[in-house]
């Protein structure tokens, strides 16, 4: 398995708080990859970090053989990074059809001439468009809400219309905050085979999540943070057994952590 | 269908031919007035271009239409000697206010809401003053003074500000400028209206939505607002070179605070994002205030014998209270667009659920 990613040293500060210090790992292509950890572990700052919305202090990530130093969130996108929020952040009234179809927007060149002109090249550019995004709306099984206003889905389909948006930027790699969240058990149900039929499709996933047993039963390899130090990586059942993790989510025994639901 | 639709562009394409000599028939400052509810469509197309699509809020956006009308007076008018035509003329006060559009914008990239709005204030109100004070160490402006005997509209012979009899109708100055300036605004609005239905159309509803969704969408954010300034400055810019040969004389006073804050009534107004409410909303804005005058002031004339209220006098006043009855009962304004309408009634109901 060829390395997609590399995370080398990665520190982030936030005044006073060390939210990451030296932080290492690194994703094979074609994996799913768990990031875990309690709440304020540092996984939202560490997706912040990899998609260019924070400057590291220090350490830098690889993506693909290129390092991603210094890069602007849209170059990252470019680059094939696409992610989603922990607080569902969609274009809440635009349709459902209009999100994905901007997912499509570093995909696509019609500028302002071709806007006005309306040429063959754009018109043929704005139905492949829209097509490609009605295809990921049926992909993730919202297609009969394309043309409802994003805000006014459901919350499960919210987080699956993200993902719909974020693949429509074709990229190598997904990152997903907390995608399980606010979902009942059937619809994580729903999400986990999502999540496999992504990876079909030959992208890499990269899933900050705290439904363990979704974690458990679809992740690879998992991460776990703690303060924003890596304190355990690997399988999920040797991660599952360590005694640092336990005691960094519970301060309790194993007996009592076993299973799912932390 | 298509053939129904023909026939409805056809009627209305004769209707706004028409509509000068209609309007002549009540009375030439009707024709003056439609003259200048075009000029403020335009204007307000192109705020609407800035603060309807991408969500920027510009109070300072009458500076690009001060621009764009000096640089025409500048290159037409005896003040430099200078009497380049139109067709150049023109096209370069639509590219300088859009390169304006860029300078002023860039500065503001990081800042949203309120504080962008304070700061667009601000730009506005520094080219009024430099307008107004360039006259000194070297006279470029004229100052406060303004500039003077601007060249109409003219082609070859043909100018568009006098009055002549062509086959047997009478054309007045008005009338003849009516036709370049509809036409103008008709293209002007199918610009805005394919821009928007445009992969960058929907760039700017986006930024306008959520600047950092947009970007982790890999949209530019700094080019996609650049682009939304100089896109809305390049209108006022093309607006100002018109409105300063149909006058024939600008100053510094006509691009005040004042004027930013009417032409964002007008898109307020008349429905943010939406391009016929925007139109609808300038061509009220400018026609009502001369329909009071002419009603009101007769009305008074007829009960009291005299003129208790100056409709004039209190425009401002009138301004602010049909905003705020308009506000009040239809707060995406007269003819709000579809996605303004969702915003505002999710406010008031939650999701649909499953």
């Amino acid at each position: 398995m060829s390395e997609l990613l590399i995370a080398q040293g990665i520190s982030k500060r936030f005044g006073g708080v060390q939210a990451l210090s030296d932080v290492d790992f690194t994703i094979g292509s074609g994996e799913i990859y768990g990031l875990i950890g309690p709440n304020g572990a540092g996984k939202t700052s560490l997706f912040n970090v990899l998609t260019g919305l924070y400057a590291p202090e220090a350490g830098q990530f690889t993506f693909a053989a290129q390092p991603l130093a210094r890069l602007q969130p849209h170059e990252v996108a470019r680059r094939g990074i696409a992610r989603t929020f922990q607080n569902i952040r969609l274009f809440a009234n635009l349709s459902a059809l209009e999100n994905v179809m901007i997912g499509r927007h570093i995909r696509s060149k019609a500028g302002v001439i071709g806007a006005v002109l309306r040429n063959r090249a754009t018109l043929a550019e704005e139905a492949a468009i829209a097509a490609r995004a009605l295809e990921l709306l049926e992909f993730v099984g919202i297609a009969a809400h394309a043309n409802h206003a994003a805000g006014s889905l459901p919350y499960g389909d919210q987080r699956r219309l993200e993902i719909a948006r974020a693949l429509a930027t074709e990229p190598r790699l997904l990152a997903l905050d907390e995608p399980a969240a606010g979902m009942n058990a059937s619809e994580t149900l729903g999400l986990r085979a999502l999540l496999e039929s992504i990876r079909a499709r030959g992208v890499t996933l990269l899933l900050i999540e705290h439904d363990m047993r979704l974690v458990m039963g679809v992740c690879d390899r998992v991460l776990v943070l703690d303060q924003g130090r890596v304190i355990a990586e690997g399988l999920p059942q040797e991660v599952q057994r360590d005694p640092r993790v336990v005691e960094a989510y519970l301060g309790a025994p194993l007996s009592t952590a076993a299973g799912a639901g932390v | 269908m298509s053939r129904r639709k023909w026939i409805g562009f056809a009627l209305i394409a004769i209707a706004l031919l028409l509509m000068p000599f209609a309007l002549a028939a009540v009375g030439q400052t009707w024709v003056r007035v439609i003259n200048l509810a075009l000029l403020y469509v335009m204007l307000a197309l192109g705020l609407n271009i800035v603060v309807g699509f991408a969500g920027l809020l510009d109070l300072g956006y009458i500076a690009f239409y001060a621009v764009g009308a000096y640089a025409y007076a500048l290159l037409g008018s005896p003040h430099f000697g200078l009497h380049w035509p139109f067709w150049v003329t023109l096209p370069i006060g639509f590219m300088v206010a859009a390169v304006f559009g860029v300078l002023l914008g860039a500065p503001t990239l990081k800042l949203r809401g309120d504080y962008l709005a304070i700061v667009t204030l601000g730009f506005g109100e520094i080219i009024r003053i430099f307008m107004n004070n360039l006259n000194a160490p070297i006279n470029i402006t004229n100052g406060p003074q303004g500039i003077n005997l601007i060249d109409p509209l003219k082609i070859g012979d043909f100018s568009f500000a006098k009055s002549e009899v062509i086959a047997g109708l009478t054309l007045t100055g008005p009338m003849k400028y009516y036709y370049p300036l509809m036409l103008l605004t008709l293209a002007i609005i199918v610009l805005n209206l394919r821009l928007q239905n445009s992969r960058i159309g929907r760039a700017w509803e986006a930024v306008r939505e959520d600047e950092i969704a947009a970007r982790a969408m890999g949209i530019n954010t700094r080019n996609i607002k650049l682009l939304a300034f100089a896109m809305g400055a390049s209108f006022a810019g093309l607006a100002g070179g018109l409105f300063a040969s149909m006058q024939g004389f600008i100053s510094p006073e006509s691009f005040g605070l004042l004027e930013s804050i009417m032409v964002l009534s007008m898109v307020v107004l008349g429905g943010m994002g939406n391009i016929p409410g925007v139109i609808l909303g300038a061509v009220l804005l400018t026609g009502l205030p001369e329909v009071i005058r002419f009603t009101v002031v007769p009305a008074q004339q007829a009960i009291f014998g005299k003129v208790l209220i100056d409709p004039e006098a209190i425009r401002m006043l009138l301004f602010g209270l049909a905003l705020v009855l308009v506000m009040n009962a239809r707060p995406g304004g007269l003819w709000p667009s579809a996605v303004r309408k969702r915003e505002l009634a999710e406010r008031h109901e939650p999701g649909v659920g499953t």
